[in-house]
């Protein structure tokens, strides 16, 4: 059974989402300075309230019970009206699908809610670094005691950080055999943590990056997930989430940059004729656009297969892979192709050409994503 | 055949060298964050002889050529390349259309305090609807008893902003006789002429300490023999020394990129030891191979085009070569770098985050990369004294 067309609620879900995003937060339609540039709290509790954000959590935590796929139709159509604002929308629940996935009830009951309804704002604390080979914990140390764990270390490049909400930190168990792993839950405004003060990249730049510090932090059985065991599969499985949200962000990017390219390459004219009528111009667009259905299509497919339970770490990557690198090239040729307009800040373009830099950067590396495509493609 | 610098020239690429990594690299991120314009700097590069390398002594220069010039715009713009754009209007643009198209009394006037560096040029040519089609200008000039009265606006101009900017020179319409036909002329203005005025400075990407403004004229009044050059040919005259600003667009991105792979390296080079740690992971060595041959090539392409213009001798092809291959591999080299370093490398001020922002717009300025394939095909296919790209 093949079939390209989305149902009549999947159209609902996008026309919903475009629309709320072009009133929102389109072109023209410009939020705060993106010199100071703010996390766009306000427009987050406005999605949460349409319920945009957690689409794919149950409706009992707030959610729309619909699947990653759905999520992605949205996190494309806000990404494609403002990349930046798009991307830090859609990052509020970053996270918190191991929760979603693998934790309590009761840890679901405390978290979820209130990334659904925008007052809690998600964070997973991973990094230790410039991790090039991949998230294996090496200095964030737990060690077990009796009512829990108690944490020591260091983690880097905390999205969110700042922001009100719970965090999800990857550790090592202390003294176990085979390197391993435990997900716990913290809370950002807990005193023992000692955090930063926030950074940004030179996109994605409403996102927070913050340090946190871990002294003698005791964790509760209750803020384990999965009781500390499958851990390995746990994060595996939300790196496969991440990168189709990831894709879709940068499906969404691409899109957007191209409508503006577009957009200007037929209103622009210079040498007595609109500049979308040069083939040099021209040619551009047409590899730019058809380079975006094909990572939307890659994009598409990984998430419908993990809504199906047939969710392939190959597909994943696949699809993280060529959406990353579609979103930049498709947004420095649009950038390309507004000339000197595209460098002013005011023209809205030059954001979409910085954020999809950063779409190869956040989450996990080329290098990280390639050496898993080899190792599933037989080069292993 | 000869690929060695003369000692003139490797004298001043040591200084240069040695001069931007003491007076010019300590603030360079600092200003791009702030926006702070480069006083200080500006005026030891003057003093230091920078502005003026390739003019006759007897004009402020320093007596020697485009070659020497350009090492030190490399030099330069490793350490700040908004530096670099400064050098190429003033020096390459601005200076150099006085210096090639002026009186002797206008050198004296003009080009000796550019050539110092006590003054800055600006080089009035991109309105709204005249971008890559310049020759669609709409600022009009007027001769009216003894005096060009101007009007119009040009936008995105570098360096008009600055303190020590004295004078910009327009490209704009004028008509020799009564109802004749429109040709394009060039007049200097100085920047404190009656009816001229900054417009808005521009929010840009990058470059933020580079003083790039809007100017518009509102019957700006300038003396008749303020017209630089031939009143018919002022568009040739424009595209004379834009061609050397495209070897300086190209020596300005050869020297951004260098900086990326000073960063790369130093950043990496502890990871390996042996052959062997190649061999296990050759992927980010083999990104630092092709970026440091991209930039030897960017580095010959536009040391070729500037000997061939002081040999006097026709270097269009080799000039729009070198700002078409060093621009668009130079904007790959910090993307490429970005992806080496990774999160760290890739917060916002960080040298290389700042330096891929740069990039960009080298691929834009003087030219897109369109129209220098545009330039290059006409070559190619229409000038029928060219055999196969060659001379």
């Amino acid at each position: 059974m093949m079939d390209f067309e989305l149902d009549q609620e999947q159209n609902d879900i996008k026309k919903a989402a475009m629309e709320f995003a072009v009133g929102e937060f389109g072109p023209g339609v410009a939020p705060e300075a993106e010199r100071q540039p703010r996390f766009p709290l306000e427009i987050l509790k406005k999605a949460s309230r349409l319920g945009f954000i957690g689409m794919h959590f149950p409706e009992r935590y707030g959610g729309q019970d619909m699947g990653v796929f759905e999520n992605a139709l949205v996190v494309e159509q806000f990404c494609r009206q403002h990349s930046t604002v798009g991307t830090a929308l859609s990052l509020a629940d970053f996270g918190s699908e191991i929760v979603l996935r693998f934790g309590s009830d009761n840890q679901k009951q405390r978290l979820l809610p209130k990334i659904t309804e925008g007052e809690g704002i998600s964070s997973l604390a991973y990094l230790e670094g410039d991790q090039k080979t991949g998230f294996t914990p090496l200095n964030t140390v737990a060690v077990k005691n009796d009512n829990g764990f108690r944490v020591n270390g260091k983690k880097y490049f905390v999205a969110n950080g700042s922001l009100s909400g719970s965090m999800i930190v990857l550790c090592k168990i202390k003294g176990s055999e085979s390197a391993e792993q435990v997900l716990i839950i913290v809370d950002k405004d807990d005193e023992r943590l000692q955090v930063s003060s926030p950074n940004v990249w030179l996109g994605l730049n409403m996102v927070p990056l913050c340090t946190y510090d871990f002294h003698d932090v005791d964790v509760s059985y209750d803020d384990v997930i999965g009781n500390g065991e499958k851990t390995d599969f746990h994060f595996s499985h939300f790196l496969n989430e991440m990168r189709i949200e990831r894709a879709a962000m940068g499906v969404g990017i691409a899109q957007g940059a191209f409508d503006l390219a577009l957009r200007y390459a037929r209103q622009r004219s210079q040498f007595g004729q609109r500049i979308c009528s040069f083939y040099a111009v021209r040619n551009k667009l047409i590899d730019m656009t058809s380079r975006i259905e094909m990572s939307r299509l890659l994009t598409y497919q990984a998430a419908v297969n993990f809504d199906r339970n047939k969710a392939s770490e190959k597909a994943c990557c696949m699809a993280g892979l060529v959406s990353a690198e579609t979103a930049f090239d498709v947004a420095n040729d649009a950038l390309q192709i507004f000339g000197g307009y595209g460098y002013i800040v005011e023209n809205q373009i030059e954001h979409f050409f910085r954020d999809a830099r950063i779409m190869s950067i956040f989450g996990e590396s080329e290098e990280v994503l390639k050496s898993i495509m080899g190792d599933r493609i037989g080069c292993g | 055949m000869d690929f060695h610098l003369t000692q003139e020239q490797e004298k001043i690429r040591q200084a240069s060298r040695k001069f931007a990594r003491e007076s010019i690299a300590p603030g360079a991120d600092e200003r791009e964050l702030t926006g702070e314009y480069p006083y200080g700097v500006l005026e030891k590069m003057g003093d230091a002889g920078m502005m003026g390398i390739p003019f006759p002594e007897k004009y402020g220069g320093q007596g020697g050529d485009w070659v020497g010039m350009h090492l030190c715009i490399e030099e330069v713009s490793r350490a700040d390349a908004a530096l670099g754009a400064l050098l190429d209007v003033s020096t390459s643009i601005v200076s150099q259309e006085i210096y090639a198209f002026g009186t002797e009394e206008q050198k004296l006037n003009w080009l000796v305090p550019l050539a110092r560096g006590e003054k800055i040029g600006a080089f009035g040519m991109t309105e709204p609807d005249a971008g890559s089609d310049p020759a669609a200008v709409q600022t009009r000039a007027e001769l009216r008893e003894g005096y060009w009265i101007i009007d119009g606006s040009k936008q995105f101009i570098t360096n008009i902003g600055l303190k020590s900017a004295s004078l910009v020179i327009v490209m704009a319409k004028v008509r020799t006789e009564p109802h004749g036909k429109f040709s394009i002329a060039t007049i200097v203005v100085p920047k404190d002429s009656s009816g001229f005025s900054l417009g808005r400075r521009y929010e840009k990407m990058s470059y933020h300490s580079s003083a790039t403004h809007e100017i518009l004229f509102d019957k700006c009044q300038v003396p008749e023999d303020y017209l630089l050059g031939d009143i018919n040919k002022g568009f040739n005259q424009h595209l004379t020394v834009l061609e050397t600003g495209r070897i300086s667009v190209a020596a300005m991105s050869t020297g951004l990129a260098q900086a990326c792979l000073d960063q790369a390296l130093d950043a990496v080079r502890s990871e390996y030891a042996s052959p062997r740690d190649i061999m296990a992971s050759e992927t980010v060595p083999f990104m630092l191979a092709d970026i440091s041959m991209s930039i030897e090539l960017s580095r010959n392409m536009y040391l070729k085009a500037a000997w061939l213009k002081d040999q006097g001798e026709n270097h269009t092809l080799e000039a729009h070569y070198a700002k078409l291959y060093a621009s668009e591999t130079a904007s790959k080299i910090t993307s490429d770098v970005l992806k080496i370093l990774g999160p760290s490398g890739s917060l916002s001020g960080q040298p290389v985050a700042t330096r891929f922002l740069m990039a960009k717009l080298n691929e834009i300025v003087e030219g897109t990369s369109e129209i220098q394939r545009l330039v290059i095909a006409r070559e190619l296919l229409l000038n029928r004294n060219r055999v196969g790209g060659r001379n």
